[in-house]
């Protein structure tokens, strides 16, 4: 049994069609959000690494630098696992993409008339909404355990993540795009850069004591600014240089990620 | 509705190679249309649907669809048609009615008019016990109905199906062509739509544009380019008598053609089979030639396909590797 009525919306209708990127914008972060809010469970699936570190490797961190460690080790490690949770999260969200170039979903996004950076922009902003979700849950978790909570400090240091998060997440899906004819390589270099940069900035071992030329690379990791910059955030320490160079970190990121991720969507019609 | 001239894409494959996928295809679909292009994989059909939705820049020549430019104007181009493509158009890890629900805000209808157009889309595809399922958990026969719900949430004037029922079991493909028809009647579409299924192409559409390596080698409608390039089949075996003298008269028949006679039997192809072969039984009978069983084959678009090729569109499907 099926009747089609005519519908009573104006379709097809050129004035229907009056285009704003933040419209545009809009819609594709609300339709990649859409599965989050309909399974929030699913944020679940990128907390449980660092949740791993949090419960194995932070004991062992305080067993063996516990007092070295300026305000205790939660106050050290639980920022740099706000950084983690972001870096893992956003570093493989175009894989998300991925998948739908090869089901098709975002060829059929492409044939619509969004504006194409906006196909690119929304999907990074949207980034922010798991990360944040994510670490709440971690500083809700480490609280109890110690972890002094300076507000401020706090949600400085959230936004800070989130514009660092849009900007890693804009490079995972240039990524994306631009091996989308040969989707294993995505993991292959994603693994390849994640690794160096999480070691090298400092996030689950001090440098201080590592050897000279792993302290010079970690200069040039922005990773390791903003791993700073929330390390001193997370003590309450708003003012600080550390927490500008990690904001100048993150604003980089994020300027060259926008970049990189609009031209990569904008040639990938060949 | 879509008018091309001498579109061509060529993709570089490497340094040296490149393919030439498309080459220099003009043809002109007119409003209310339903034109199947068919052909091998890798002939070029779905590069050319590409080019005519805006997914894909042609290389060379032009094409006007719902009235613009696709490469001056594609976001007119868009906003006017529907399209859906091969794979899955809904995201998999997206509800059923939140996909349809957003395709309608992306064409720019407001929250209750996109709802109400979700609802009726799910209603008369029969979608809507499934409404809130997740895209994956659907049956493929569901997902393509789903597809064909996105693609027209904006009752979009022209429609492109990238071989919409492949993959999809006999009773699916029919039942999936029956909502195609009955929305195509609803809103007076034109409808282009490429397949690999000679019989789809043969039963329903209206005209068919056969394209090998990247040209177009006929284009009318079914019935008349099996009536010019194949012809019926007409066999015959006699009671034992002269065979040669049979074969004869055959060769008289209007557009005989690919004429064997062997055995006690003899099959010519002839313009018109069920006018000929009643002739050729009179003629047959006061040369004295005793005919003992008689048949007429219609000709398939495959018989076509050979005619033009060479080759059988069962067996061309290796030889092109890029664009399929």
């Amino acid at each position: 049994m099926t009747t089609l009525t005519v519908s009573s919306v104006h379709l097809g209708t050129p004035e229907a069609g009056r285009r704003s990127l933040l419209r545009d914008t809009g819609i594709v972060m609300t339709r990649e959000l859409k599965p989050v809010l309909r399974d929030p469970f699913s944020l679940l699936f990128g907390m449980i690494q660092p949740l791993i570190f949090l419960g194995l490797f932070g004991p062992l961190l305080a067993g063996s630098m516990g007092g070295s460690l300026d305000g205790g080790v939660w106050q050290w490690f639980v920022p740099a696992i706000l950084v983690m949770t972001t870096l893992f999260g956003t570093s493989a969200t175009g894989a998300n993409l991925l998948f739908e170039f090869q089901t098709g979903a975002h060829e059929r996004m492409m044939v619509t008339p969004l504006s194409r950076s906006s196909l690119l922009v929304g999907r990074a902003l949207k980034e922010m909404v798991p990360l944040l979700g994510q670490a709440v849950i971690v500083i809700a978790v480490m609280v109890p355990f110690g972890f002094d909570l300076h507000l401020d400090g706090a949600l400085l240091g959230l936004a800070l993540l989130a514009v660092f998060g849009i900007g890693l997440g804009s490079f995972s899906y240039a990524l994306a795009i631009a091996v989308r004819k040969q989707d294993w390589m995505f993991w292959v270099v994603q693994q390849t850069f994640l690794f160096p940069l999480m070691i090298l900035s400092g996030m689950l071992l001090p440098l201080e004591t590592g050897p000279e030329w792993m302290r010079v690379a970690s200069k040039f990791n922005p990773l390791s600014y903003l791993v700073d910059a929330e390390r001193a955030l997370f003590s309450g320490d708003v003012a600080s240089m550390a927490v500008l160079w990690g904001w100048l970190a993150a604003l980089i990121t994020v300027a060259l990620g926008l970049t990189v991720g609009i031209r990569t969507m904008l040639r990938s019609a060949t | 509705m879509i008018s091309t001239r001498e579109l061509t894409k060529d993709f570089v494959v490497s340094r040296t190679e490149t393919v030439h996928a498309v080459r220099g295809i003009s043809l002109d679909v007119e409003p209310g249309e339903l034109v199947a292009v068919l052909g091998p994989n890798g002939a070029g059909k779905t590069t050319t649907l590409r080019m005519l939705t805006t997914l894909i820049a042609p290389t060379s020549g032009t094409a006007k669809v719902a009235g613009y430019d696709v490469a001056a104007e594609p976001g007119q181009v868009r906003r006017q048609i529907g399209y859906v493509g091969q794979g899955n158009g809904a995201g998999h890890s997206q509800r059923v009615s939140d996909e349809l629900y957003g395709q309608g805000v992306i064409y720019g209808l407001d929250r209750r008019a996109a709802r109400q157009r979700a609802e009726e889309l799910l209603e008369s595809l029969e979608l809507k016990d499934l409404a809130r399922r997740k895209v994956s958990e659907l049956s493929g026969g569901q997902r393509r109905r789903l597809d064909v719900a996105m693609g027209l949430v904006h009752a979009p004037g022209l429609l492109f199906l990238d071989e919409p029922s492949t993959g999809l079991d006999p009773q699916n493909r029919a039942n999936l062509w029956d909502h195609i028809l009955r929305m195509r009647e609803q809103y007076s579409m034109t409808i282009v739509l490429t397949t690999h299924y000679l019989d789809e192409a043969d039963s329903m559409a209206e005209r068919v544009v056969v394209v090998d390596h990247g040209e177009v080698i006929a284009d009318d409608t079914a019935d008349a380019l099996k009536a010019k390039l194949a012809g019926d089949l007409l066999q015959l075996t006699i009671a034992p008598g002269n065979l040669q003298e049979l074969a004869r008269l055959a060769d008289k028949l209007p557009g005989a053609k690919d004429l064997v006679a062997e055995g006690d039997r003899i099959t010519v192809r002839v313009a018109d089979g069920p006018a000929a072969l009643p002739e050729l039984i009179t003629a047959a009978q006061h040369a004295g030639v005793p005919v003992a069983t008689a048949q007429v084959h219609r000709p398939t678009l495959d018989d076509v396909f050979l005619n033009l090729t060479g080759r059988s569109l069962r067996e061309a499907d290796s030889t092109g590797k890029a664009a399929a």
